[in-house]
């Protein structure tokens, strides 16, 4: 269960998959007063155990990357859970086998470091002063080296890639009509 | 009679498109198969290889089929939601006629007595105005072996020449213009040679939402160093990750590579040794270009002379490169020119036919490139082979054993049929996986002309909108209940493995028309028992022509998981990319790679004209139109299916907030769009990623919401297809809410 946000619609069309990044400590887990959410010994934090879950709703307010979400209809919190299904048998999630233009990737760092030759895997985010560690990487520029991720202050950056573009607004006039 | 036999919304309600969501096996978890089909996605023409789930007749889920070498895996949303087309509400049973005292208007009737209407309308029609007076349309997601028999149902039993298919709409412009350049059809490429390109140029390919494996191909060539260079009037997904964005004024594309080649030959990034080996008519072109200075350029096409210096260095210094192209610069009026326009800069480079040196265009449907070479295209034979043409009307005569004289030649095109039904030179008509109410351009146009038709028949799996209008329908196969093959857009021949049977009366569209011609009276070649034996003749009868299919064999296919065309004899393992040097093909014999008796590859002059209607005070804005991720073409599928259409519910009009804001329009807001020839109206979406002086609106809907009321039934002379990407609109605020 992944959601998929446009970032700034009016302005850009990226999206980003919200994935869950089975996160070392999983705040998800941490707030849940009826222990739900369990934590693997691989890394991976599964969805809330339906007969426990009370839908409470902590686990979707507290999740920092904005992960759960509550189906009302259920009562029941529904997040990813790295298909578990597949994922314990040794296939990939089907997120990322699917994914047309592999955004989502799943395999081993040999695999990346071929495949995305000029970035590295960052698992570190910066909430303030909180660190978090995350079983899912994302993919960041090699030079200039980044060691974690400030989520906080890329909260105000404008949707990427818009930089290279010539101003639509105003190169189309300044040759033609 | 082809009024609609009651009120539209009762025939929504009965045949829908209602929309069907997982639900029973399909929300079941841990159910264990029947059995496992390894076969293809139904939709685009990159055919996707896909698994699909089968349990008591149904396909009720599906598996990636990471095997399979193009996708290995990927999918887009259509792909991922396809299995829900099977056991839908809306499928049709059984055949029907119209009815308006009926339900919905139309009332099921037995198999036998369907076909035996139509025969017999076929007839009357025929005797009293000729064999000419009665046409077929076809389609471009049927099989090369239901194409094949279509063709030849056309040609051999109805003897008309009025057959024609929505590749019209489609692959057309690019057909012709690689014809004119290379003698050949059909991408040069594999795509694999995208991941070897230092350059990638698309013009005119919303490649992340039409043709989304792509995008992995070619970002994957990003992160190995390649820089892409994107020529659309909007930002789309691939253009927000390109290196170098050009916003091109609609309709403007050749000017544009015109431009390209005049700094191509100022700057001398030519190769010359190839320009002189391997083509013909460079100094025509080179003489044609001068005039494209980059100031002249500029002013003609809304780009940035800074831009186009910047493309033609990094085009003209590559070392390695991949052209693309789709229908952003082939639905013009001048289509073709814009094909020739890119073509040349392709010839000017040399880069082509070698190992990441490539150019193709993205073919739309599944088989786009299948279904427009054996013989269901107006002027066409199997093979690639043409009708007007004596020695391929001879050999195509040959394998179907009868006399070339019987033959009909060349007809009209899709657009063209439906002015004949106007003007009453045709008057009866069969749509087999066409919906023309909601693709073709001007549909108001369409549908008066269906208004006028004495008798039509339409074959479809659902009731589409251009069916509402039919006096009888008959029940198809969905693409999973039949095998066959289909040629995906690298050119690759693939198998579609059968995963269910036909439910109800419905059955695959070969066995529809073998019966309609033995009750025509014609069982000599039409008493196939399978798809396979009419892959077999096709074999035959595309020996020695253009797009050799006679090596080909379903365990060639199996074994190699799929076979590159040409493929002369059984031991060929096919050709992945065309143009090697020193290879041999069939026109050619040896004398170089390129498809014309003295092997070179033609440059042709590419001449700018504006779009049919530019704008004007009364109707300043540009119109353009297009698809969506999660819908396909006219959406007879895609608009069935619950999740795809949750993802994008409804079209919009896409435009730039100046626009929007002289016109005191806001995000969201009802805005009628009107042209000369209908209006519609919808909700704006305002967004700064499309040119100012265009707006965009998304064409899979049908009725109030088709933006085909407003396009032009302009025409590019040479391929036909239609100015779907141009025409001149203006546009207001409503009122109040809208229809
Ligand atoms: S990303 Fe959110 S849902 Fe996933 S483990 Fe971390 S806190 Fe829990
Ligand atoms: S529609 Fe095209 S890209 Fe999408 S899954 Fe089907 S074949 Fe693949």
């Amino acid at each position: 269960m992944i959601h998929l946000e446009y970032l700034d619609r009016p302005h850009s069309v990226q999206t980003a998959p919200v994935v869950c990044m089975h996160c070392d400590s999983p705040t998800c887990a941490e707030v849940c007063p009826a222990d739900a959410i369990k934590r693997t010994a691989d890394g991976v934090v599964q969805a809330a155990r339906k007969p426990r879950c009370i839908a409470c709703n902590n686990c979707v307010l507290a999740c920092p990357f904005g992960v759960p979400k509550m189906a009302t209809d259920l009562e029941l919190m529904m997040k990813c859970d790295m298909c578990y299904d597949r994922t314990s048998v040794g296939k990939k999630p089907m997120c990322a086998t699917v994914c047309p233009s592999q955004a989502l990737f799943y395999g081993t760092e040999d695999e990346i470091e071929r495949l995305r030759p000029n970035s590295v895997p960052v698992n570190r985010f910066q909430f303030g002063d909180q660190t978090i560690t995350t079983q899912v990487r994302v993919m960041a520029p090699k030079t200039p080296a980044v060691e974690y991720v400030d989520v906080t202050s890329s909260l105000n950056a404008q949707a990427i890639g818009q930089d290279i573009f010539f101003n639509i607004l105003e190169e189309p006039f300044t040759g033609g009509k | 009679m082809a009024l609609l036999p009651v009120d539209c919304t009762a025939i929504l309600e009965r045949f829908g498109p209602h929309l069907a969501y997982s639900e029973g096996l399909r929300l079941t978890t841990g159910v264990e198969p029947d059995r496992i089909v390894d076969t293809h996605c139904c939709f685009c023409g990159q055919q996707c290889g896909i698994r699909l789930k089968v349990k008591d007749n149904q396909v009720f889920g599906f598996e990636p089929r990471e095997d399979f070498p193009f996708n290995q895996g990927m999918l887009c949303p259509k792909g991922v939601k396809r299995y829900l087309q099977g056991s839908h509400p809306d499928r049709l049973l059984s055949c029907y006629e119209r009815d308006p005292r009926s339900p919905g208007g139309f009332r099921p009737l037995p198999y036998e007595r369907a076909i035996e209407r139509v025969a017999s309308e076929i007839q009357r029609i025929q005797s009293a105005y000729g064999p000419d007076a009665f046409a077929l349309l076809s389609g471009a997601s049927l099989t090369n072996e239901k194409a094949y028999l279509i063709g030849k149902f056309a040609h051999m039993a109805l003897k008309t020449a009025n057959i024609d298919y929505n590749g019209r709409l489609c692959m057309v412009s690019a057909g012709a213009g690689n014809k004119k350049a290379f003698g050949v059809d059909r991408a040069a490429n594999p795509w694999s040679d995208i991941l070897k390109a230092e350059v990638i140029w698309i013009s005119g390919a919303n490649v992340a939402e039409c043709a989304p494996i792509t995008t992995n191909y070619i970002w994957q060539a990003r992160e190995f160093g390649a820089k892409v260079i994107v020529i659309d009037p909007r930002i789309t997904p691939i253009a927000r990750t390109c290196d170098l964005f050009l916003p091109i004024k609609p309709g403007s594309d050749v000017a544009l590579f015109n431009g390209v080649l005049h700094l191509m030959i100022e700057n001398d990034w030519l190769d010359h040794e190839f320009i002189n080996s391997h083509t013909a008519g460079f100094n025509d072109v080179a003489e044609s270009v001068k005039a494209w200075t980059p100031e002249k350029t500029a002013a003609v096409t809304g780009v940035s002379e800074r831009g186009i210096r910047q493309a033609a260095e990094w085009w003209g210094r590559a070392k390695t490169s991949f052209l693309m192209h789709a229908r952003g610069i082939e639905h013009h009026s001048h289509g073709v020119q814009n094909v020739l326009g890119a073509i040349n800069l392709v010839l000017a480079s040399g880069r082509i036919g070698r190992p990441g040196c490539g150019y193709g265009t993205i073919t739309g449907q599944a088989n786009g490139q299948g279904a427009r070479e054996h013989g269901q295209k107006c002027d066409q034979l199997p093979g690639y082979r043409e009708l007007n043409n004596p020695a391929h009307r001879a050999e195509v005569a040959q394998v179907w054993g009868i006399d070339p004289r019987e033959l009909p030649h060349a007809g009209a095109d899709a657009y063209e049929i439906f002015r004949k039904i106007d003007r009453g030179e045709i008057r009866g008509l069969l749509s087999i996986c066409f919906n023309p109410m909601v693709s073709l351009p001007d549909n108001n146009f369409i549908r008066r002309a269906l208004d006028k038709v004495e008798f039509y028949a339409a074959v479809d799996f659902f009731l589409n909108e251009t069916a509402h209008h039919a006096d009888v329908v008959l029940p198809s196969a969905l693409q999973e209940e039949d095998e066959g093959t289909v040629t995906q857009l690298e050119g690759r021949v693939i198998k579609i493995n059968k995963a269910v049977d036909c439910p109800g009366d419905a059955r695959p569209d070969w066995k529809i028309v073998q019966d309609l011609a033995h009750r025509l009276g014609c069982e000599r070649g039409f008493s196939f028992q399978s798809p396979r034996e009419i892959f077999e003749e096709l074999r035959r009868a595309s020996r020695g022509g253009i797009a050799d299919y006679s090596g080909i064999t379903y365990e060639k296919i199996e074994k190699q998981n799929g076979v590159f065309w040409p493929c002369p004899d059984e031991k060929h393992t096919g050709t992945p990319r065309l143009f090697e040097p020193g290879s041999w093909n069939p026109v050619a014999q040896g004398a170089g790679p390129f498809y014309f008796a003295d092997g070179k590859a033609r440059f042709n002059v590419a001449t700018y004209t504006p779009s049919a209607e530019t704008t004007d005070e009364d109707y300043p804005v540009i119109l353009t139109t297009g698809r969506v991720v999660s819908q396909y073409l006219s959406g007879t599928q895609t608009r069935r299916i619950g999740p795809l259409v949750d993802q994008y519910p409804e079209p919009r009009v896409e435009m730039h907030p100046r626009l929007a804001s002289r016109l005191g329009i806001a995000d969201g807001d009802w805005t009628t769009v009107e042209s000369r020839r209908g209006q519609l109206t919808l909700r704006a979406q305002v967004v700064t990623t499309i040119r100012p002086d265009t707006i965009f609106i998304p064409y899979h809907w049908a009725g109030s919401q088709s933006v085909n009321q407003l396009t032009i039934s302009a025409q590019d002379p040479i391929s036909r297809i239609p100015e779907f990407k141009v025409c001149a609109v203006r546009l207001r605020k409503t009122p109040s809410t809208g229809s």
